[in-house]
């Protein structure tokens, strides 16, 4: 189920010269302790902001970085099993009297649907943002909760 | 603004530090982005370091090098497991050498909703020192 639901994402089967050195870099941060597991992967080509899903036996936590985004610009709406995020960041503090040494931040908007791997409870869902970094806290959906099941003898 | 229309974001994998001096924290260490301008009577630097709380946002000027060393702490309760991860989290570290003498005694750093503001006020330049990281509203 989770298999096939993911399967459609575009980083799964990039082909560069550099996958092999992404393959190899992450090999070594495996090596290094710094993931476990292999859930990490590559950024999806173009869709803004890159989240990262975690999950326990209650809830899908999402979260993005959005620094300088405020919570009012922020579009965040859930149907049956997906999340879309959109806004827009603005830089209100470029000034066009000044001049630039580095302009790296990039102002713009962005709309993301993200598909989760069960029902949510739609209602219950609530967001956050607190340094810049933007949590989304999704309960799963009752039916998609994991059931102890008690067997009788 | 001279753009008329937005334009939409570009994801974007934070840059990571391939060769970091003197490191010994084990980890990824990430280029944070920033802008840079220069006004009369300042210089503005901006920098976008999401996830990071001020007291774990170190500022050092010393010889005209601003040094930010910054760390993200994760954000994930204990009891959470990965389902996907897209980016990474851990320090933030860029110098900068500065050309144009700061009154290094006016410079102000406040850090707001993960983006830092450092303004460096121009005048004769003065002995290093430790700058202190206000928490924005």
């Amino acid at each position: 189920m989770i298999l096939r639901r993911f399967s459609d994402w575009p980083s799964s089967d990039l082909r560069s010269p550099f996958d092999e050195l992404e393959r190899m870099r992450r090999e070594l941060d495996k090596l290094s302790g710094d993931f476990t597991g292999s859930v990490f992967r590559l950024p999806t080509a173009g869709v803004f902001p890159l989240v990262n899903v975690t999950e326990d036996p209650d809830n899908y936590y999402v979260r993005a970085e959005l620094p300088g985004v405020k919570t009012d610009e922020l579009g965040i709406s859930v149907t049956g099993d997906t999340l879309t995020l959109s806004g827009e960041r603005k830089l209100p503090e470029q000034s066009e009297k000044a001049s630039y040494h580095r302009r790296e931040r990039e102002a713009g908007s962005f709309s993301r649907v993200i598909s989760l791997p069960s029902r949510l409870d739609v209602d219950k869902v609530k967001a956050h943002a607190e340094d810049g970094v933007l949590t989304v806290v999704l309960p799963k959906a009752e039916s998609a909760k994991p059931r102890q099941i008690a067997v009788k003898s | 603004m001279t753009e008329t229309e937005t334009k939409s974001l570009q994801a974007k994998a934070k840059k990571e530090v391939t060769t970091p001096a003197e490191q010994t924290k084990p980890g990824a260490i990430f280029y944070p982005a920033v802008d840079i301008l220069e006004t009369e009577r300042e210089l503005t630097l901006l920098a976008d370091l999401p996830g990071v709380k001020a007291k774990d946002l170190k500022i050092d000027l010393d010889n005209n090098v601003l040094t930010l060393t910054a760390d993200e702490k994760p954000f994930e309760g204990s009891g959470e497991k990965d389902v996907f991860r897209e980016y990474r989290t851990g320090r933030y570290y860029r110098q900068f050498s500065l050309s144009d003498t700061i009154d290094q005694s006016k410079i102000e750093a406040v850090l707001k909703e993960g983006v830092l503001r450092l303004t460096l006020p121009k005048v004769e330049a003065a002995t290093p020192r430790k700058i202190t990281v206000k928490v924005g509203q």
